[in-house]
């Protein structure tokens, strides 16, 4: 049953076909013998998955279910949930059970979802690689040797090996769409504000969104239904209204007209990589819509920009774990000064403690302008290269990532692990919504294509994406780790 | 050498808002430690702030007030820093784009000379919470309730030229909030805080000198001799051939001192940047007209109106437009009695007396202000004398009557204005004392006014106070001028 | 524009870390590297470009005044490191 999309497991438990029940203890075997392996969970809620399960059978009974009642999911340990260990993938938080739901979690219980844990990440979603994880890192399903890319790469992983039919993941610079392409996965990464942020562990709070990973873009439909929405807990979720995206997930793309950004294709972007993703926009060529090229001169900026204001934001989004009213606490601390500087050197890992040093050294007198004040008149050319690029065309197409997967290991250097996300990056920085979808294979390593959309057009990328998912059947191609585990 | 003072203050009030600035907890005063600090308060992860609209309603109320220009964009930015009274290790504040910008406030001296002081800007931010140092186990204990309280910085120029100054300026910001009911003004519970920054400088020089910054001076009283303190400490300084340096002194009331914070040993490095919780609030006209059209008569415009509509003088009329709970209490009892002048010196004197004596507010006075301006009107209209008015008063302090009507009956104070009745007396006291009508008699014509005092005197004591002064006066005058 | 140890030492208390003289050159090192990539900003012409602090252009909204939470410490203080009498406690400070 692990093979079905979270739409057919869906049409399922409505007919009675299967209980929640006997869904939910599946996966939950599956994550027990093969979690190890992949390290995708940092918790397991086995007891509360099954009240749940049953209590939505027991819905379903009295003819109360909707869509997704008894449906399990896996959320990623940066969204809070009440009473449970929520670690942000960090020794900081591995004695922290959050006191509350964030927003989108209460928003998923109350449409009956069944919670079967918490996935890996890299510490507090810094990191493309799930390598710096205090829980150490998350293994490839389609080629254990290789990352499953980050930061929601423990979400990505699981959904590819099918121990869950969908999760949640959060994405600041590409931490949705890098890892759903590093797995061959569908992840969404809506517009910024479409979904609350309220009781998600921030990163860089002008980037950070929620949004969902699973087999296809009809799943990924139907779990943004259940969690878009404005939430007056969040000063910058937006009060608009939300659509059903799954009602037009068929439309016709004849006359859509796809840019693609000519600084998508250029130097570090695998060959291999490119053929596939050029294969797939001639699909939609096929399906009636027409290509051209467009540009975004600031593209190279990106990275640059970025690398000043998620770390700023960062500096200071974590100066509250310190120590004092939640979280690692350094033993017998001498002074004030010293149960800071020790519980946070202990409590963040090596990537954390640079993005926190790199933020407050920008932000600190002498810099501020140069750094901070430059980064966010660039970040305004960003988007208006991409708000430019829309006048002409209704996406953008190009790959999620310049490679497929890399080595587990494989990248020192914190710089050249930066440069992967310079095709995800900018798309935070402006706030549009990005999908991407399998399109291929590269050495058994899937690859991604990325479909951009200006800003709240989510209906449309899930609809462009959904009618390639109609055409090509790369998303529902698995690795061979989830047949033997089988 | 002759020095000049020059002083600037940095008010913090807190705003009067049911919940804080930006969680929906509660902000009353005195509650158990850490029981009004909700997840936003505490700075749990992943929880947001969402603003209060009447914190923001308040701030304009006030710029409003001292005329200030309200900005139609501000922005929230994080004032970064570790602290345990501040949960999220920033403060958020408004550095580069305040809510308020500048306006001015008038001060009234006691020597009746105004002064205009310029308010540099006002700003939104969030109160820290309370360090308790009290011994736990040589740990210090934090209670987090008054985090998130909304506070209005409000900033002056350095326009003040003593401490004096600095005390009026103070009570005029007091005033101006109470008037806006925007803060309760209590600064023993620390709802309005000061910061004070002194220089000296040579009389006659341009340049500002060095100032020192006098954190946490919260009483009206210790601003003034903070400040006396802190002058003197500096121009012994620099006549001693030193330098002033740029640091954060406290006040300490106990010593009559201020001294330097050791403890802030580095220069901070605050790292300001525009909250992204939270987005620029946007204020339109027609918000801003609406909360002109609603704000009160403001201490300034009632002193005006005292001085020029009642014919009060200009200290009268400050004292009694000094705070909203006085000038309602004054106009109350003029609106009763009908007498200014009289209601005036009735509230300031008999009244502000007893209060003082007994250690209340206006607020709290045993005497209504109807009771007080039926009492001035008994008075005005000859009911009863001056001295039966002391008396009814004293009645009314004590509750032994609940209108002065009441007491004057009950004790009888009724003025006896019946020239029947006061000639009957007045024929008494002559017959009664001989040798007093022959010492007038003989007496110079022009000392005879001052030895009617003793008849006078007889008169009232025979009629127990009642008598009208004037009428016995006018009688006894014919009478014995009669026997010459 | 260089990196110094002594930015890295300063930036390292500023934000509470402790770091030993080994990781110090660690940072030196990496964050140097970092920054340098960074410094490509300064390349991009911004002049009449205002700072982009969100990316929508939208207003902050403002919530009713009504106190909507209730005590919950009990609660909060489970998660907490040390806490005696309903006060979170911390080392002395010295004022």
């Amino acid at each position: 049953m692990h093979d079905k999309t979270l739409t057919q497991i869906a049409n399922a438990l409505g007919s009675g076909e299967l209980s929640s029940r006997e869904l939910t203890e599946h996966y939950l075997q599956r994550i027990q013998q093969s979690g190890a392996i992949l390290n995708s969970f940092i918790s397991v809620t086995a007891d509360q998955a099954l009240e749940q399960a049953d209590a939505a059978d027991q819905a379903r009974a009295k003819g109360t279910a909707g869509l997704l009642t008894g449906m399990p999911l896996a959320l990623k340990d940066i969204f809070c949930t009440q009473g449970i260990k929520t670690s942000c993938g960090s020794r900081m938080l591995d004695n922290f059970n959050a006191p509350y739901d964030a927003t989108v979690v209460e928003k998923l219980k109350t449409a009956g979802t069944v919670t079967l844990g918490k996935t890996n990440m890299d510490e507090f979603a810094m990191g493309s690689s799930n390598e710096s994880s205090y829980y150490g890192p998350v293994k490839n399903p389609w080629d254990l040797t290789a990352v499953p890319g980050g930061s929601s790469g423990g979400s990505a992983a699981a959904v590819a090996a099918g121990l869950t039919p969908a999760a949640l993941g959060t994405d600041t610079g590409g931490s949705i769409r890098q890892p759903a392409a590093f797995c061959g996965i569908t992840g969404l990464k809506p517009t910024y504000g479409r979904v609350s942020r309220y009781g998600i562990i921030a990163y860089a709070s002008s980037l950070d969104q929620a949004g969902p990973m699973a087999r296809s873009a009809e799943d990924c439909a139907h779990l943004l239904n259940a969690m878009a929405g404005h939430d007056g807990r969040d000063s910058t979720s937006v009060a608009r209204g939300v659509p059903d995206y799954t009602e037009t997930l068929n439309s016709p793309l004849s006359g859509l007209k796809i840019g693609l950004p000519k600084e998508y294709f250029g130097e570090g972007l695998d060959p291999e990589v490119e053929k596939a993703v050029r294969e797939a926009v001639s699909v939609f060529e096929s399906l009636g819509a027409t290509v051209r090229d467009v540009s975004l001169p600031h593209t190279h900026y990106a990275i640059p920009a970025y690398y000043v204001i998620a770390p700023a934001e960062a500096s200071s989004n974590l100066s509250r774990f310190d120590g004092v009213r939640f979280g690692h606490r350094c033993d017998n601390p001498s002074d004030l000064i010293d149960l800071y500087k020790r519980s946070r050197a202990e409590g963040f890992g090596d990537e954390v403690q640079r993005r926190i040093l790199i933020g407050t050294h920008t932000l600190s007198e002498g810099f501020f302008d140069a750094y901070y004040t430059k980064a966010q008149k660039v970040r305004r050319l960003i988007r208006q290269d991409f708000l430019d690029a829309f006048e002409d065309v209704d996406v953008l197409m190009g790959p999620a990532s310049p490679t497929p997967a890399f080595d587990l290991g494989a990248k020192k250097d914190p710089v050249s692990m930066y440069l992967q996300d310079i095709y995800t990056i900018a798309v935070n920085l402006a706030g549009i919504p990005g999908i991407s979808v399998p399109a291929g294979f590269v050495d058994r390593r899937p690859v991604g294509l990325q479909i951009l959309g200006t800003h709240f057009a989510e209906a449309q990328l899930l609809n462009v994406a959904h009618q390639f998912q109609q055409t090509t059947d790369w998303h529902l191609q698995r690795p061979d780790f989830a047949e033997e585990s089988a | 050498m002759q020095w000049e003072t020059v002083i600037g203050l940095e008010v913090h009030v807190q705003l009067a808002t049911h919940s804080k600035i930006f969680s929906g907890a509660s902000t009353a005063f005195g509650a158990e430690p850490n029981s009004q600090a909700c997840a936003v308060d505490l700075g749990l992860p992943g929880v947001l702030p969402v603003l209060n609209e009447q914190a923001v309603a308040m701030a304009v109320q006030f710029g409003l007030a001292v005329h200030a220009d309200i900005a139609e964009v501000s922005v929230f930015d994080r004032k970064n820093y570790f602290y345990p009274d501040l949960p999220k290790g920033y403060q958020t504040s408004q550095m580069y784009h305040p809510i308020v910008g500048p306006g001015e406030v008038e001060i009234t001296l006691d020597d009746d000379t105004t002064h205009r002081i310029r308010i540099h800007h006002a700003h939104l931010e969030e109160d820290a919470g309370k360090s308790l140092h009290e011994d736990f186990h040589g740990m210090t204990g934090i209670d987090l309730n008054r985090a998130g309280t909304p506070l209005l910085e409000i900033v002056s120029e350095p326009d003040m030229r003593s401490a004096k100054e600095a005390a009026a300026y103070l009570k005029a910001i007091h005033s101006i909030v109470t008037y806006l009911g925007i803060s309760d003004g209590n600064m023993a519970e620390g709802s309005m805080r000061c910061d004070v920054n002194v220089s000296v400088r040579p009389k006659g020089q341009e340049a500002f000198g060095t100032r020192a910054e006098i954190k946490n001076v919260n009483s009206f009283r210790f601003v003034e001799r903070a400040i006396a303190f802190e002058v003197e400490r500096q121009i012994e300084l620099i006549e001693d051939g030193g330098k002033v340096v740029q640091e954060t002194r406290l006040f300490d009331p106990e010593r009559d001192e201020t001294r330097s914070m050791r403890t802030k040993e580095e220069a901070n490095d605050y790292r300001y940047f525009p909250c992204p919780d939270l987005l620029p609030v946007v204020l339109d006209q027609a918000y801003l007209d609406h909360l002109r059209s609603q704000l009160p008569e403001l201490p300034a415009e009632k002193r005006e109106r005292f001085q020029q509509a009642l014919g009060l003088s200009a200290y009268d009329a400050s004292v009694l437009s000094a705070s909203r709970d006085m000038a309602e209490y004054f106009e109350e009892v003029h609106r009763v009695c009908g007498d200014a002048k009289q209601a005036a010196n009735w509230v300031q004197g008999e009244l502000s007396g007893a209060l003082n004596r007994e250690n209340l507010s206006i607020a709290n006075s045993p005497v209504t202000a109807g009771q007080l301006g039926e009492l001035v009107q008994r008075v005005l209209d000859d009911t009863i004398n001056g001295k039966a008015a002391k008396e009814v008063f004293q009645g009314l302090w004590h509750g032994e009557g609940t209108s002065a009507d009441a007491i004057i009956e009950a004790k009888g104070l009724k003025q006896v204005t019946d020239t029947g009745a006061i000639e009957a007396m007045i024929d008494q006291v002559i017959a009664d004392s001989p040798a007093q009508v022959a010492q007038y008699c003989d007496a110079e014509p022009e000392k005879r006014g001052k030895m009617i005092g003793y008849f006078v005197g007889q008169v009232m004591k025979a009629s127990r106070g009642t008598a009208n002064p004037q009428q016995v006066n006018g009688l006894l005058k014919e009478k014995l001028d009669a026997l010459l | 524009m260089a990196l110094e140890d002594s930015h890295v030492r300063r930036a390292a208390h500023l934000a509470r870390i402790a770091v030993s003289d080994d990781q110090a050159s660690g940072f030196v090192e990496d964050l140097s590297r970092i920054l340098d990539m960074v410094d490509q900003l300064q390349g991009v012409d911004t002049d009449g470009v205002a700072p982009l602090a969100h990316p929508l252009d939208a207003t902050q909204r403002l919530r009713a005044d009504e106190v909507t939470e209730t005590n919950q410490r009990d609660t909060f203080q489970r998660c907490a490191p040390a806490v005696e009498n309903g006060l979170y406690l911390v080392p002395r400070v010295v004022e």
